[in-house]
């Protein structure tokens, strides 16, 4: 993910310093459950993203609003509590209403694989199922989110 | 057996062992792991010995069953006398739905109720409030008013059936539904038997479903204590509960430390609030996870109960023997279970659920093995069901008392764990006690972390986890599971408007009113809970009231 840095005339070309990906992770509606959220933050972090992690009980509006005050470029919703055909696409609904449309979204927890097409028709990139390991999900936000800027 | 004389001659005896037999045996063909350890990664040896054991004392360490320190069983002659409670967590849908479900399972043989309420009316919200868009009866049943509970326990004779009902942020509200409609009934409050958890502590740490800050919240625990030492001297005030701690990924060490940690600030505030401790301390009570280690899990369980006899004699000096003795539920681990090949988890659950009576559980929920995916449908929980009425009545396990006791092996982690849940409790005692240290962040940090690590060893397949990261396959027969219709919330939304159409609105008021006054002196708020709920106030109405004069907690989102 490095770049030249400013000033190098190595090759004859200057690049601007690719900035770090920012990835907000969000626990939509009532669910209390953030084991897993947590710990996808930290192993983010660790992977060297710019974590911003909004902590419980987040209605649509309060997610989206960190989303844009902060300038995401991704973001990773944790719900295990069943609402999930509810919210997330209420969720990406609200993105695309302030025009961010084109930023990565994906989720995991407890969501029924039968449940899986119609969030991904509605504009989820990628959902995660129990058993997924940290190593796939920081491999999915290297390969799949980039700055949107 | 334990004296030191004997003890030095086995430990020779051992050290011989080790290098000649042993030895000998390692050389050829070398242990399967360089390091053999528990889920929560505390180091196990190969064998053990009485010289382990060195100076045990069997009566001051263990003594007899329903005597102090009750390390073998707070009961004397335990599931000879009775088995334990067979009370299986249900709840799903509307309070029809549920209360259909808890008439099956007692159909089935199952000996108690225990309710699960679905997110809204955890989190004191109502059906109708945006808040509760898309979760309305998909993890427990809906309960927005009296009207609901009424039809939750219809044909359920409430003096005669124990309810255990887990709530906390809003548990003195919906407590005081269940007392209307034993009311309503006719079931005389001194009859009433069940529990509540109650157990707000354990929210901030980690099942995370609160509403107000701490202070005001013990202070609402603190009047339920008074509440039942004088009108409900039968129901279990709080499950103290460890159960969550461990599913956000506390080692065995922390579950137990930090409940007992819990128990003891409890045990505190009510005497601070100036309840005597033996007017409501023996109707504390305790509720522990089986997770997958059989013997860490047996340990834990022996080690809490000499714990908590300790403390409760030596430092809160509790003068009736009923305030020393812990007794627990116990629920077999969620975390543990897998979605993959999820008919593997009927092993899991019937192993956990043995540790828990080989620990001397008064009662047990054992999960179904659908749970990673959904709620269980009513095959799964029958299954769940099915699995403790073999170990009771197959297995040999309820023949004998602490059948397990004096193992060297059980004997030793019983005091190891019992000496490194003390050290955190020090800690926590240098910290200002259990609310302090929520307020540091410290359980919570804590937690964290060792789930952090857990993920590490398990990604790294150092934790093997059947058809997780092991015997792997392609699965293509998904089985069967419940699924809530999205009718139920327009069904229950309805039903609260017209719950507060019919009712009387300026009573209502007057009990509201009534309510936000009682909260801001020193007035027990049952009775006027109770009032306000009478009336069919909604969960929702009591719960904002409240929040206007006691504040919200919001989580402080650290990872």
């Amino acid at each position: 993910m490095a770049s030249a840095a400013a000033g190098s005339q190595a090759a004859g070309k200057s690049r601007k310093p690719e900035r770090k990906v920012r990835i907000l992770i969000g626990k939509p509606g009532l669910d209390g459950h953030d084991r897993g959220a947590k710990i996808i933050a930290r192993a983010l972090r660790d992977a060297g993203f710019e974590i911003i992690y909004t902590g419980l009980h987040q209605t649509p509006e309060m997610i989206v609003n960190a989303a844009a005050q902060e300038d995401v470029d991704g973001i990773g919703l944790s719900i295990l509590s069943g609402a999930h055909n509810y919210l997330l696409p209420r969720i990406i609904a609200m993105l695309k209403a302030k025009k961010m449309g084109d930023v990565v979204v994906f989720g995991g927890g407890i969501i029924p694989d039968e449940d899986i097409p119609k969030l991904r028709k509605k504009g989820v990139d990628r959902v995660f199922t129990p058993g997924t390991t940290l190593q796939e999900i920081v491999a999915y936000v290297r390969e799949r989110v980039r700055p949107r800027k | 057996m334990y004296d030191k004389k004997r003890t030095r001659k086995i430990s020779e005896d051992r050290k011989r062992w080790e290098a000649e037999s042993l030895g000998k045996t390692l050389k050829r063909s070398p242990e399967r792991l360089s390091r053999f350890s528990t889920v929560s990664d505390e180091e196990i040896g190969a064998l053990y010995t009485p010289d382990l054991l060195e100076g045990f004392d069997y009566g001051k360490e263990l003594s007899f069953p329903g005597e102090y320190p009750y390390t073998r069983g707070v009961q004397p002659s335990m599931y000879r006398g009775r088995l334990w409670t067979m009370r299986q967590f249900a709840g799903y849908g509307s309070a029809e739905d549920t209360n259909g479900r808890f008439k099956y399972l007692l159909e089935q043989g199952q000996t108690g109720l225990s309710t699960a309420f679905h997110f809204p009316t955890l989190m004191g919200y109502d059906s109708d409030s945006p808040r509760a868009r898309g979760e309305v009866g998909k993890c427990g049943v809906a309960i927005d008013s009296l009207k609901d509970m009424e039809i939750l326990f219809a044909g359920i004779p409430l003096d005669r059936v124990t309810t255990s009902m887990t709530i906390n942020g809003p548990a003195a509200m919906i407590f005081a539904m269940y007392l209307a409609v034993a009311e309503k009934q006719g079931a005389s409050f001194d009859k009433l038997g069940g529990t509540i958890q109650n157990d707000i502590l354990k929210e901030y740490i980690a099942q995370h479903a609160w509403i107000f800050p701490p202070e005001p919240s013990m202070r609402i625990i603190t009047d339920i204590l008074g509440y039942c030492a004088e009108r409900v001297q039968k129901w279990n005030t709080i499950s103290i509960s460890g159960y969550h701690i461990r599913e956000a990924g506390s080692t065995a060490v922390q579950e137990l430390a930090f409940t007992i940690a819990d128990g003891i600030a409890y045990v505190k505030a009510g005497v601070e609030a100036g309840v005597p401790v033996d007017k409501f301390a023996p109707r504390l009570s305790f509720f522990f996870n089986a997770h997958m280690d059989f013997f860490e899990e047996v340990a834990k369980y022996r080690a809490a109960r000499r714990m908590w006899a300790r403390i409760m004699k030596v430092r809160f000096k509790a003068k009736d023997e009923n305030s020393w003795k812990l007794r627990f539920h116990t629920q077999t681990a969620g975390c543990t279970l897998t979605a993959q090949q999820p008919q593997n988890n009927i092993a899991r659950v019937a192993l956990q659920a043995l540790s828990a009576v080989l620990g001397g559980t008064q009662s047990l929920h054992t999960n179904s093995m659908d749970e990673t995916l959904a709620l269980p449908t009513e095959h799964a929980a029958t299954v769940a069901l099915r699995t403790q009425q073999i170990i009771a009545d197959e297995s040999g396990a309820a023949n004998s008392i602490d059948p397990l006791g004096g193992s060297f092996f059980v004997e030793r982690l019983t005091g190891e764990m019992e000496k490194k849940a003390m050290a955190y409790i020090e800690k926590i005692d240098d910290m200002g006690g259990m609310v302090a240290a929520i307020k540091r962040g410290y359980p919570q940090r804590e937690i964290a972390d060792a789930a952090f690590h857990h993920q590490r060893l398990v990604d790294a397949r150092e934790k093997k986890i059947v058809g997780v990261n092991c015997y792997k396959m392609e699965e293509n027969l998904p089985i069967p599971i419940l699924k809530i219709d999205e009718s139920v919330e327009k069904m229950q939304v309805e039903r609260t408007r017209q719950v507060r159409a019919k009712r009387n609105a300026k009573r209502v008021k007057s009990r509201i009113d009534a309510l936000k006054d009682a909260s801001l002196s020193n007035a027990n708020l049952m009775p006027v809970l109770l009032d306000a709920v009478r009336e069919y106030a909604t969960l929702g109405e009591v719960c904002d009231a409240l929040r206007e004069t006691m504040g919200t907690y919001t989580d402080p989102a650290m990872f």
